[in-house]
């Protein structure tokens, strides 16, 4: 067998082996929480006229691996966050137990509005392989 | 047979279907819920009962707080007819919870306007009415959005559509989403009331 046939069917067997342990390897994940923090001074950030986006427009959860939104706020002085008014120290812990969008009004966005996507428990092997793939794709 | 591989598959899955379901279950609440909790801002409107509506007045009470107006479409049926369902599947228990409803919209939402509108789904719901200014001051104190929308020669509210549970000591202990079901409400009210 040729260098470069042998080094093809290398890359295609490193692959399907990659493709198969997505498909079968149980999900899990070393938190349930998606957390989002108001740091210390924000308020004071926003009054100087800098633009801080600490909460995206959409945010995606999975049930069974990754299904709690978790609102801290750090800073000195209340907050709209998401879909509530926070307090100085104060968290608000959201669990999510339906697949389905979720539309709450958000003043800290400038469309007025935050989607939080929950999908359902990837369950099934093609499921478990596009998950990881979205959650790969998500980090890079 | 089964492989040993594929047992151990199974129970991954299993246990993973298990660890879920009990983390989900680990706070009880299906709200989100506020730590540590704060005092709800109290509030004097005028009620749908033709009375002054206090809420510090129904401490020792649950209370579910929504905002909304009379005229809204979609999202204020849906709501009040999920608390109307959710205070029946309470029975008895339903005398230790009171239902608020603020409205958004002074200029058409008067007591007798929200009496009718409210009463519909139950009689027990009351709603609250005020000025302006006293209504966005409340709106303001809970982190309540209502924009005010033309439609035609009309207008709506777009207006922030999740419900505060207030425990008996008038804490704001947890925000429902909109959509719930009146299941999920129970199961927080009961929380509550067990307290």
């Amino acid at each position: 067998m040729r260098t470069g046939t042998r080094f093809v069917v290398a890359i295609a067997a490193a692959s399907l082996g990659a493709l198969t342990w997505a498909a079968v390897e149980p999900l899990h994940t070393s938190s349930r929480e998606h957390i989002f923090v108001i740091p210390k001074g924000t308020w004071a950030r926003r009054m100087a006229g800098r633009k801080v986006e600490i909460l995206p427009d959409h945010i995606h959860l999975t049930l069974g691996l990754r299904d709690v939104l978790v609102l801290r706020n750090h800073d000195d002085l209340p907050q709209i966050f998401g879909p509530t008014l926070m307090m100085p120290g104060q968290s608000f812990t959201l669990p999510f137990d339906r697949p389905a969008e979720y539309q709450f009004a958000c003043t800290a966005h400038a469309s007025g509005q935050m989607t939080i996507v929950v999908d359902p428990y990837p369950g099934t092997p093609v499921a478990r392989v596009m998950w990881r793939a979205r959650t790969l794709l998500r980090a890079l | 047979m089964m492989t040993r591989g594929l047992r151990k598959l199974l129970l991954g899955t299993v246990l993973s279907a298990a660890i879920a379901v009990a983390a989900a279950s680990a706070s009880g609440f299906k709200a989100g819920v506020f730590d540590p909790p704060r005092a709800a801002p109290d509030f004097t409107l005028e009620g749908s009962n033709g009375q002054p509506l206090q809420l510090s007045h129904y401490h020792g009470k649950v209370v579910m707080l929504a905002f909304g107006y009379s005229h809204c479409l979609s999202v204020c049926p849906i709501t009040l007819h999920t608390f109307a369902q959710a205070l029946r599947q309470m029975g008895a228990g339903a005398a230790d919870v009171q239902v608020l409803y603020v409205t958004v919209d002074p200029q058409r939402d008067t007591p007798v306007k929200l009496k009718e509108f409210v009463g519909s789904f139950d009689p027990r719901i009351l709603g609250a009415t005020g000025t302006e200014k006293q209504l966005a001051l409340v709106r303001k104190d809970y982190g309540v959005t209502a924009t005010r929308i033309p439609d035609g020669n009309s207008y709506m509210y777009d207006h922030s559509s999740s419900i505060y549970l207030i425990d008996r000591a008038g804490r704001i202990r947890a925000l429902m989403p909109y959509g719930h079901p009146p299941e999920d409400f129970v199961n927080d009210l009961h929380i509550l009331l067990r307290e």
